[in-house]
């Protein structure tokens, strides 16, 4: 059977002779809903017979034609009659509204008295709250120019819970150092054990294809002088002061920066923050100190680790596609690579750790009180490390470069 | 004032207390007396600032004008160290009970001991089950927080307030989301308490019954202001339509049914 037949609906203009607007129901041979309306020209008023079922899931006959009977002929009123009315719902209620509107708009006046009563109920319901007087401000169009005051404001309070943060983590390590507060040394071990040992896997993958593809990229440009055993000073150099430690950055910033957020984040959800403050423990020292601590000291390792596993997957590239033996290759790498590098690499990646825990606790310290201001917490703090990371990075790369180191 | 004791009487008073939010007016020249051992109730409907009152008096926040003694000691000019020592004695029970989501529910009893105190374990050890057979809970101990229902939660979150033996405290909505057989338990603990340790209660809540039952004395908040107070059989008989309204649980009221809103008919038009 097809869907139109299924759902039969019709509409009926009766012809003005004032014809009985009779049989239009077709008949049931289905059990879904079918409902009718009709309009039947009187002397100066128009009769709007609503016949059928008018519920949610009848194919509701158009209205236009009504409206259009409406609109043509000098009518001065109209008139419903429902004496076929079946089972009906806010369906009704709604296409009443639009016809109602529609009437009110040409002046014609409507008998909302022929309606049964509970139809009445709804149609004075509808118009029982009165209109607040701001309701309508949110929508007022911005322009461009109040966008930009609305973000440079944003902007700048931004910059000012950051500091505000800063200034209370300080605070709290001088608090700490002089022994007013505390966090649990069993907590810092946790920490350490979650970031460091627990991420190796994942760093000891991405650090050996890193070497991998910097020792490729290197070759194809350094073997066409035949220079393929600087592809050992090339990865090494290129990892210790640079890439080891970025790309450990970028990994803890997505793996342990937004875990803090989360954790912490879920924390004043529960509002396990609001009750460490009354039983009277500073939540930045119990808190937050610990997964700093953690991550300034196991960052500089992780990168340590890093760079030599970057060099190792450099090496394989290297002895096993351009010809050149793994004692040379070593041997280069140990003449190319001076203490100083492992030291800037070390000090990059202390100063990462600071940045990927103060992003990552800084947005769990700030976020909201719902289930979903956590996920956001978790998203801007690994967006929030990874600028600061590179912009630090380009920063320290620059100083440098001007210092000659 | 009704609430007429001498003032060594009263661990909590708040003299003409204001305090906003941005632009919101939360708390406009509010003065109360909480009297020592006595079980007091801060009712209103949500969103009157219930919450912030708690924080207010155990010093999270600083009012903008007007002062909260505690114990006679004034929160908001103490040094950080001596608002900490006052802390110590407050404790607060949160609405999710607001257990450590990480430590069994023994460890989470035990915490403010082992950070707060050089106690030995041993000792520690009898303490928690001490406190945890208080609330019923001695069998529960090896569970961990995320195993309980939202009633044991919150009376382990009560074993925890109990801990340090402190002088009064302060009850977050105890009663909301509960089953009736948990906030007869909780009715029950909370008057228990109240009396065998010598505590001083405060309970901040909506729930009209329960708190009846239990409180000596209530003060019901609404837009800023303290619009009635007095004992549960007072504000019963109150001839203030607010306090009515409240106290009965009416759907209309002078608080109306609809928030307020554009005229229905325009609003459902508008989006054609």
């Amino acid at each position: 059977m097809s869907l139109r037949s299924a759902h039969t609906c019709g509409y009926v203009l009766s012809a003005p002779t004032g014809m009985k607007n009779s049989k239009i129901l077709p008949p049931a041979t289905h059990s879904a809903p079918t409902c009718a309306i009709s309009a039947i020209r009187q002397a100066k008023a128009v009769e709007i017979a609503l016949s059928g079922d008018w519920v949610l899931d009848a194919q509701l006959p158009p209205l236009e034609p009504v409206l259009a009977q409406i609109e043509t002929n000098a009518i001065k009123k109209i008139i419903f009659s429902t004496t076929a009315l079946g089972r009906w719902d806010s369906m009704l209620v709604t296409e009443l509204i639009k016809l109602i509107d529609y009437a009110s708009q040409k002046g014609v006046a409507v008998d909302k008295a022929s309606l049964p009563a509970s139809i009445q109920g709804l149609l004075t319901l509808v118009s029982a709250v009165p209109e607040r007087v701001d309701a309508h401000r949110d929508q007022a169009q911005t322009s461009w120019s109040q966008a930009l005051v609305v973000s440079t404001g944003k902007a700048v309070q931004h910059s000012k819970e950051m500091l505000i943060f800063v200034g209370e983590m300080i605070i709290s390590t001088f608090a700490t150092l002089r022994g007013q507060a505390h966090f649990r040394r069993q907590d810092l071990w946790l920490y350490i054990q979650e970031c460091g040992p627990s991420a190796l896997p994942i760093v000891t993958l991405i650090s050996l294809l890193v070497g991998l593809i910097l020792a490729f990229v290197g070759a194809v440009q350094l073997s066409l002088f035949g220079a393929q055993i600087y592809i050992a000073n090339l990865v090494s150099l290129g990892m210790t002061r640079e890439m080891g430690g970025l790309m450990t950055a970028i990994i803890m910033s997505g793996r342990t920066g937004a875990a803090y957020a989360a954790q912490i984040g879920t924390m004043h959800v529960n509002s396990e923050i609001d009750a460490l403050k009354t039983m009277n423990l500073d939540p930045m020292a119990f808190l937050v100190l610990p997964r700093m601590l953690a991550l300034i000291i196991i960052m500089p390792l992780l990168c340590l680790y890093a760079d030599l596993m970057g060099i190792i997957g450099g090496g394989f590239v290297t002895v096993n596609f351009f010809d050149v033996s793994l004692t040379e290759y070593l041997d280069r790498t140990a003449s190319a690579v001076k203490m100083k590098d492992f030291i800037i690499g070390f000090v990059k990646c202390s100063v990462f750790g600071i940045l990927i825990a103060l992003s990552g606790c800084m947005r769990g310290m700030q976020c909201g009180r719902s289930a979903s201001a956590v996920g956001d917490a978790g998203t801007s703090a690994v967006v929030t490390a990874i600028v600061f990371i590179v912009v630090a990075d380009s920063v320290m790369t620059i100083i440098c470069n001007r210092l000659g180191i | 004032m009704a609430n007429s004791a001498s003032p060594e009487d009263n661990i909590v008073s708040i003299s003409n207390l204001s305090f906003s939010r941005g632009p919101r007016k939360i708390f406009d020249a509010v003065s109360l007396e909480i009297q020592r051992g006595k079980v007091t109730a801060i009712m209103g409907p949500s969103g009157t600032g219930k919450t912030t009152l708690l924080k207010l008096i155990g010093g999270q926040l600083a009012p903008d004008r007007g002062q909260i003694h505690v114990d006679g000691q004034n929160v908001h000019r103490l040094k950080t160290r001596e608002l900490y020592e006052l802390r110590k004695r407050m404790g607060m029970l949160f609405q999710s009970g607001a257990l450590l989501t990480d430590m069994s529910v023994y460890d989470n009893v035990a915490f403010p001991m082992r950070e707060h105190t050089h106690l030995p374990e041993s000792m520690i050890r009898t303490l928690v089950l001490m406190k945890l057979h208080a609330v019923g809970l001695r069998g529960a101990r090896h569970l961990m927080p995320n195993e309980l229902s939202g009633g044991m939660a919150r009376r382990v979150a009560l074993a925890r307030a109990i801990a340090l033996d402190p002088l009064m405290i302060m009850y977050d909505e105890p009663f909301t989301g509960q089953d009736p057989i948990s906030k007869g338990a909780l009715v029950h603990l909370i008057k228990s308490l109240n009396t065998t340790l010598g505590l001083t209660s405060i309970i901040v809540s909506h729930d009209v019954q329960e708190t009846a039952a239990i409180a000596d004395y209530i003060y019901v908040l609404s837009g800023g202001k303290i619009i009635g107070q007095g004992t549960p059989q007072e504000l019963q008989q109150s001839d203030s339509e607010w306090v009515q309204q409240f106290m009965h649980g009416d759907a209309d009221g002078p608080v109306h049914f609809h928030y307020s809103a554009p005229d229905y008919l325009d609003d459902l038009l508008a989006s054609k």
